[in-house]
């Protein structure tokens, strides 16, 4: 099954750049990374850029409307995502744990549809 | 005629019932391994019963009549699936439930029942669901209890206890939730969720916390039985073997736990003459063994303290030095001030009210919201001859508790105070 780990993190809750902390944090994306592709696991897995930067689209009555920043304002906001293909949620459960921002974050692990 | 048909449909309606309730943990664990869908499996066995009670009224029941709804809910599956949208994804399944069924029909046989509930009971378990919802799963799965009386034990609406389910059974299907036992390095984990929905579900029916009375029977039963059948399925283990023994050893206390008018009677003013012998020694027999297995849990320690309650001769004379040890240790294993706040009380017992007191200020800035902390402060503030200070605990106490007998429980003792002023 494919499943999708969301990482959720608020603003400035993880370490910033240039700390002593930023260094071993990206460290363990990179351990955590290597981890799923020497498994197999790993289908696909990025960061985003900061949510100042997104742009909300909407379309109402066949125009669109472009808004500036992220659809509502939430505490804890989208900053990557991985994809997993995992036997079951278990598996799936286990490699999402490995993500460092889980340790201040949180991620959300979503099963994708499957259509025919 | 027509009154020997109905007596047939009604001797028909009871050989149902009663399998529904032996037989649905066996029927659903085969059902999910084959069709892998949990709703489907569910759907399939109410269909086959259904069809069972017009068969068996029409000709009586068959020779094998668990074999014979297996068979008949693996033939509704088949046709689900050659109805469903999706038949590509399913055809393995498909394949599988033809083959089962030829060989049935082939050796003129009703089909042997493999046993999967052990897959069944991890999978309902699963942490992936929320705790409730892990408990009503169980019941209805396992115990093979209806979703009317899962509901009526959660005074929840029939039809909402209904729709969790289905949700329930829905994401296990689609969140990939497998239908396996854990592997060894998740083992003690799921192992211990599945003891913990157990011992909830016994302590929703002997503590009711919200509702009437301060006792549901058939929870604390229900628990008892998927307990029972727990350690059948996992033997040796000693944390299953703590967790019988504890739901034992506490419901032997159950008919001398509950007063003439539904009030709760306190451990110290039981009448020990009503406590179930049976339950005192199969459970303590139970504990001895898991103790001999020298791996302590959770659910051994706390047999212990209830099997140190059991042989005690009076309140007084009760273990209560070795009771505040056992706290200690569960606190060592699981860092928890609830085991805090018993050892303290059992410390009012062994050492005397004042130390208890000392004791629970630690305990006041996490438990300040917790009803039994005010009621442990009360009690103690009572036998230091502090009455007014007593009435506030207690009042404290009273406005923090659900359920009604407790409450009358808390208000008698708070009564009681002014009647010695």
């Amino acid at each position: 099954m494919k499943y999708l780990a969301l990482i959720y993190a608020a603003p400035g809750a993880g370490p910033d750049y240039g700390t002593p902390e930023f260094g071993p944090y990206m460290d363990g994306y990179r351990k955590a990374t290597e981890t799923y592709q020497r498994d197999g696991v790993m289908l696909a897995g990025e960061a985003l850029q900061d949510t100042s930067t997104a742009t909300t689209v909407r379309v109402r009555n066949g125009k669109t409307e472009t808004m500036d920043g992220p659809f509502a304002e939430t505490k804890e906001q989208l900053g990557g995502f991985y994809m997993f293909e995992c036997a079951n949620l278990d598996d799936a459960i286990k490699y999402a744990a490995m993500i460092p921002s889980a340790e201040h974050g949180s991620v959300e692990v979503r099963p994708i549809m499957e259509i025919e | 005629m027509a009154s020997d048909l109905s007596e047939r449909q009604q001797s028909a309606r009871e050989a149902i019932e009663a399998l529904a309730r032996a037989d649905t943990g066996r029927l659903l664990g085969a059902l999910v391994r084959d069709t892998r869908d949990f709703q489907l499996a569910e759907d399939c066995l109410q269909e086959a019963l259904e069809s069972a009670l017009v068969h068996w009224a029409r000709n009586g029941l068959p020779t094998a009549p668990a074999g014979w709804v297996l068979q008949t809910a693996r033939r509704k599956a088949i046709d689900r699936f050659r109805r469903a949208r999706n038949f590509s994804r399913k055809a393995k399944e498909y394949g599988l439930l033809i083959e089962l069924d030829r060989e049935t029909v082939e050796s003129d046989e009703s089909p042997a029942i493999p046993d999967e509930r052990l897959r069944l009971i991890f999978t309902c378990c699963h942490p992936a669901l929320d705790a409730k919802t892990r408990v009503a799963l169980t019941l209805r799965t396992l115990c093979g209890l209806t979703t009317r009386e899962i509901s009526r034990a959660f005074l929840d609406r029939e039809e909402a206890m209904a729709q969790r389910l289905v949700r329930a059974r829905h994401k296990i299907t689609r969140a990939g939730i497998g239908f396996e036992i854990p592997e060894p390095e998740h083992w003690a984990e799921r192992l211990n969720s599945v003891l913990s929905v157990i011992y909830l579900t016994f302590n929703e029916g002997y503590s009711a916390t919200a509702g009437p009375g301060p006792l549901r029977h058939d929870l604390c039963l229900e628990a008892i039985r998927t307990g029972r059948l727990m350690l059948e399925l996992v033997p040796g283990d000693p944390e299953c073997e703590g967790l019988l023994a504890l739901m034992l050893l506490n419901h032997s206390r159950a008919a001398a736990r509950v007063g003439d008018q539904g009030e709760m009677i306190a451990l110290d003013s039981q009448d020990r003459s009503l406590w179930n012998r049976d339950e005192i020694t199969e459970g303590c027999t139970l504990l001895d063994q898991a103790l001999k297995r020298a791996r302590p849990g959770l659910f051994q320690l706390q047999a212990a303290v209830s099997a140190l309650h059991a042989q005690a001769p009076s309140h007084t004379e009760t273990g209560w030095s070795e009771i505040v040890l056992l706290y200690e240790a569960m606190h060592r294993l699981s860092s928890n001030p609830v085991y805090l706040l018993n050892r303290a009380v059992a410390l009012s017992y062994a050492a005397g009210a004042d130390a208890a007191l000392i004791a629970l200020t630690e305990l006041e800035a996490e438990l300040s919201g917790y009803q039994p902390f005010h009621a442990a402060k009360a009690d103690f503030q009572r036998r230091l001859d502090r009455p007014e200070a007593a009435r506030i605990s207690y009042q404290r106490a009273v406005d923090l508790s659900n359920n009604e007998s407790e409450k009358a429980f808390l208000h008698g003792r708070m009564v009681s105070l002014g009647a010695q002023d």
